[in-house]
C-alpha cells in the first residue's frame, strides 16, 4: 500500500462528490454527468486507485438516477457521481470494469434498464421488478441459462438449493472434466425477502430490524453502517462511550466468526480436534457479546444515537477475563492446524485468487486481504472509535485456503488485543443520545469492516426527510464471484473447503 | 500427536450439563415475556405502536404478545412508561401450538408433557430421530443456533437427535425462514419427498409467522402457510438452548416430561 497521502487527491474538479466516510451531503451536490462521461468514469477508476463500494439506481422525479460510490483506499475518502438514464438502456461498463458485472444485473433487474454488452447478463436474485409491470411473467427462481461446457467426458454437477448440511441455500452448477472443476456458476436470490424495497419510506419502528437481520451473523456490522448512515443524516453526533461499546461489539463478532470458521475449515480436512475446540470456542465469543445485550448476535446493542447497553467495571473486568482463557484455548486449537502437515497440504495452494483477480473482481475484506491487496475500512476509512483506536491490516498475499484461514488467525490476535485494550480504557459519560429528526435531500454513505469485509450503506432521503431510496452492499456481493474463480481448475471434492474459505452469505447477497 | 493429545487434555470436558441441571444464562438473555397489564392506563398503546412486528394487541380488553411474531427486542420495554412489560429469564419458548404462543398476565408455566409426541410416534422416533434442515430464507441466524447444537458444548447426538443430508433418511423438517416465494416450491418437493410419518418443526420468529418480513410480498409468513407444523420454537433468533429444549421436550427427555 503506499502511503497516505497528505494532500487531497487530484481529479477532475467537480467530476465527483468526495466525502468523508459516515457524513452526508446535500444529494444535489453529487455531480451529474452525462451517460458517455459517467461510463468513462466508472471504466477509469482502476487507474485512479479507485474500486467501486456501490453502483445503484433510484427513482428521481420522472427518470431513473444511477448513482456510483468509489472508495478512494489510499485518501481516505469516498466519492460520488450521478448519471440519469431516460430510456430503458445504457451501454455496459463490465467489459472495461469487470467489478461492476453484478452491480450492472442488479439495475437490470431491478429497474429494467439493461446493460448494453453485458457479457453475462442474467438474473441476480429472480426478484420482483421494483418498477415497471411488477406482474408480469418473469424467470422462476434458478431457470436460466447456465454456461455449459459441451464434450464427451464432460459432465455437469448441480447442487442447491437444499443443500446437504444446515446452511442457506443457493444453487451451483459445476462444469466437470473428470473430477477437475472446469467452471463454476452460482446462481442465488432462494433468500430474498425484499428488504431493501421495505426500507424505503422509513425510518420505521422495523427499520433497525431490517439493519440487524441482513446478515444474521453480521448483525453488529449492519447495524453500525445503518446506524452511522442515519446518524449523519441527523447531523448527531455519538457519544464517545458509545462508539466505543459498538467497536467493541464489531470485534467479538470478527472473533466468533473468525474462530468458527477456522474450526469449519479443520472439519472440511477431517481434522476433528481443531473442529471441535473451536466449535466450542465460537460459542464462547458469542456469550461475550451475549454479556453486553442478552442476545449471542448482538441483537438489541446498536442504535441510532448510540448503543441500548451500558457496561459496569465488575462486567468488564469479567469479559477481560473470559476473553483472555478464550485466547489462550483458540492460539492452542490454531496451532495445531499450523503444526499439522496433512492440514496444511490441503490448505496450501488450494483455491487460489491471485491479487490482480482479486484487483479486476472488487474483492473486499479478508478474501481481499488474503490475495494481497491492503483494503480494510477500519484501515483506509475510519468511523466511530477506529479514529481513535487502531487495528493494524493482516495482509498475506498467496490467495490460498491457507491465506484465507491465516489472515483469519492473524484478525483474531489483533481483534482480542482490540477488545481487551478498549474494554479497560471506556470513556466515561453517556452511551447514547436521542436522534434528531433526519434532513431533508441529504446522502449519507457508510462503510464498515464487517468480520467478512465492507458493509456499505447509502441512504438518500426526500424532502420530508424520510428514505427515498437504501442501498446495501454486502460484502459478499463483491465476493461471490471471487469463489467461483477459485475453483476452477480444482478438484470437485475441494469446493467444500474453498467455499468455507470465503463463507459468503446469501441472505446478504439476497436481501 | 502428543501436541494433539495435551490440548484435548487441556481443552477439557464442555458439554452442558442441561437437561440434568439447569444452564446458566447471560443476565441480559431476554426469555419469555411477563405482562402486568394491571399497570396499563386506560387507551395506552405505546407498547402496540412501539412493536416493529406488531406482536403487540389487546385481545378482549386485555394486553397480549404472540410469540410467534415476537423478535424479543424489548422496544415495548422501553417504550412502556408503566413497566408493564418485561423478559424474564425463562428459555423453554417451545409449544405444540401456535394460539398457545400469545402470552397475556398471569401466566401458567408450560407443562412439558404437553410437548411431547404421542405414543405411536414417540416409540417410533423417542430414541432416534433425524431431521433435515431446510432454509427457507431468513438471516442465517437461525441455521447458526440450530447448527451449533452439533458442537461439543450442546452435542445433540447424546439424545439420538441428527442432522441428515437427505429427505429420504428424515424422520422430520426443521425450517427456518419466512418461506420465501424463492423456496416455496424446493421446501415443499423436500417434505414430500421424506417418508410418513414426519414431523415438522418450524424455529425461529420467520418460520412461525415471517418474523421481521411478516407481510412482504416476497415471503409467506411463516411454515404454515405451506406444510402443517407440529413444534415452534420462538425467537428471533432463538438461544440454542431454547432450541434444544423444544427438540427434546418432543421426545420426553426434560425432566418436567419425564415419568
Amino acid at each position: 500500500m503506499s502511503a497516505v497521502s497528505l494532500v487531497p487527491a487530484i481529479t477532475t474538479p467537480a467530476a465527483v462528490l468526495a466525502m468523508p466516510n459516515g457524513s452526508a451531503r446535500p444529494v444535489a451536490a453529487v455531480p451529474h454527468h452525462a451517460p458517455a462521461d459517467f461510463h468513462r468514469l466508472v471504466v477509469g477508476a482502476r487507474a485512479r486507485g479507485r474500486r467501486v463500494s456501490a453502483l445503484f439506481a433510484y427513482p428521481a422525479d420522472d427518470r431513473i438516477a444511477i448513482v456510483v460510490v468509489f472508495a478512494a483506499d489510499d485518501d481516505g475518502l469516498l466519492e460520488l457521481a450521478r448519471t440519469d438514464v431516460d430510456g430503458a438502456e445504457f451501454s455496459s461498463m463490465t467489459p472495461a470494469c469487470p467489478e461492476v458485472h453484478l452491480f450492472e444485473r442488479e439495475l437490470a433487474e431491478q429497474w429494467g434498464i439493461t446493460p448494453i454488452g453485458h457479457p453475462w447478463l442474467k438474473p441476480v436474485r429472480f426478484q420482483t421488478p421494483r418498477r415497471g409491470n411488477v406482474t408480469a411473467d418473469r424467470p422462476k427462481i434458478g431457470v436460466t441459462d447456465f454456461y455449459a461446457i459441451e464434450g464427451g467426458e464432460v459432465h455437469e454437477v448441480a447442487v442447491g438449493p437444499v443443500h446437504a448440511g444446515v446452511i442457506e441455500p443457493g444453487h451451483f452448477r459445476f462444469q466437470c472434466y473428470g473430477e477437475n472443476v472446469l467452471h463454476l456458476e452460482i446462481s442465488l436470490g432462494y433468500q430474498h425477502r425484499g428488504v431493501e424495497r421495505a426500507l424505503v419510506g422509513g425510518p420505521n419502528t422495523r427499520s433497525i430490524h431490517y439493519a440487524e437481520t441482513l446478515a444474521g451473523d453480521t448483525t453488529i456490522g449492519h447495524a453500525t453502517a445503518y446506524c452511522q448512515a442515519v446518524e449523519a443524516l441527523a447531523e448527531a453526533s455519538v457519544p464517545a462511550r458509545g462508539l466505543a461499546l459498538r467497536a467493541i461489539a464489531l470485534e467479538l463478532e470478527r472473533l466468533a466468526n473468525h474462530v468458527g470458521d477456522l474450526g469449519a475449515l479443520s472439519g472440511d480436512v477431517g481434522f476433528l480436534p481443531t473442529a471441535a475446540f473451536c466449535g466450542r470456542l465460537r460459542g464462547d465469543y458469542l456469550n461475550l457479546t451475549a454479556e453486553l445485550c442478552g442476545s449471542r448476535f448482538g441483537r438489541g446493542l446498536v442504535r441510532p444515537g448510540g448503543t441500548r447497553f451500558d457496561v459496569t467495571p465488575e462486567l468488564t473486568e469479567s469479559m477481560v477475563t473470559r476473553l483472555e482463557r478464550a485466547m489462550r484455548d483458540t492460539e492452542e486449537a490454531a496451532h495445531l492446524l499450523w503444526d499439522t502437515g496433512s492440514v496444511q497440504s490441503r490448505f496450501e495452494e488450494t483455491g487460489r485468487v491471485t491479487s490482480d483477480v482479486a484487483e479486476q473482481l472488487g474483492a473486499v475484506g479478508l478474501v481481499a486481504r488474503a490475495s494481497g491487496l491492503h483494503r480494510d475500512v477500519r484501515t483506509t476509512h475510519p468511523t466511530g472509535y477506529y479514529r481513535f483506536a487502531h487495528i493494524p491490516m493482516s495482509v498475506i498475499a498467496s490467495g490460498d485456503v491457507f491465506a484465507r484461514a491465516f489472515v483469519r488467525f492473524l484478525e483474531i490476535r489483533r481483534s482480542v488485543e482490540f477488545v481487551r485494550r478498549e474494554l479497560r480504557l471506556l470513556p466515561a459519560g453517556a452511551t447514547s443520545i436521542k436522534l434528531p429528526p433526519l434532513r431533508p435531500d441529504q446522502i449519507s454513505v457508510s462503510l464498515v469492516e464487517g468480520w467478512r469485509g465492507e458493509v456499505c450503506h447509502v441512504a438518500i432521503t426526500d424532502r420530508a426527510g424520510r428514505f427515498g431510496a437504501y442501498k446495501v452492499v454486502d460484502p459478499s456481493f463483491h465476493n461471490w464471484m471471487a469463489l467461483a474463480i477459485a475453483v476452477r481448475g480444482q478438484q470437485v471434492s475441494d469446493f467444500p473447503l474453498c467455499n468455507k474459505s470465503f463463507n459468503l452469505s446469501y441472505c446478504g447477497h439476497d436481501l | 500427536m502428543l501436541n494433539i493429545l495435551r490440548a484435548r487434555l487441556h481443552q477439557g470436558h464442555r458439554t452442558t450439563r442441561f437437561p440434568d441441571e439447569e444452564p446458566t444464562l447471560p443476565p441480559r438473555f431476554r426469555g419469555r415475556p411477563l405482562i402486568d397489564d394491571a399497570r396499563c392506563p386506560d387507551g395506552c398503546t405505546a407498547c402496540i405502536d412501539s412493536c416493529p412486528t406488531q406482536a403487540l394487541a389487546t385481545l378482549s380488553g386485555k394486553l397480549a404478545l404472540d410469540m410467534a411474531r415476537c423478535l424479543f427486542c424489548a422496544d415495548c420495554v422501553d417504550a412502556c412508561p408503566e413497566g408493564a412489560i418485561a423478559f424474564s429469564s425463562e428459555f423453554r419458548l417451545a409449544e405444540r401450538a401456535r394460539s398457545r404462543l400469545v402470552v397475556q398476565a398471569s401466566p401458567a408455566r408450560r407443562d412439558d408433557r404437553e410437548l411431547v409426541l404421542a405414543d405411536k410416534l414417540l416409540r417410533m422416533f423417542g430414541r432416534s430421530l433425524k431431521l433435515r434442515v431446510v432454509s427457507a430464507g431468513g438471516c442465517g441466524g437461525c441455521e447458526a443456533d440450530v447448527n451449533v447444537l452439533g458442537t461439543v458444548v450442546f452435542d445433540l447426538g447424546r439424545f439420538g437427535i441428527q442432522y441428515v443430508a437427505s429427505p429420504r433418511h428424515a424422520d422430520g423438517l426443521l425450517i427456518t425462514g419466512p418461506i420465501t416465494s424463492n423456496m416455496r416450491e424446493a421446501l415443499r418437493k423436500t417434505y414430500e419427498a421424506m417418508p410418513e410419518p414426519r414431523l415438522v418443526i418450524a424455529v425461529g420468529a420467520c418460520a412461525i409467522s415471517g418474523g421481521p418480513y411478516v407481510d412482504h410480498t416476497e415471503v409467506h409468513n411463516g411454515t404454515d402457510s405451506t406444510i402443517p407444523v407440529d413444534l415452534y420454537i420462538p425467537g428471533c433468533p432463538p438461544h440454542p438452548l431454547t432450541i434444544l429444549e423444544g427438540l427434546i421436550g418432543l421426545l420426553g427427555r426434560t425432566k418436567g416430561a419425564r415419568p
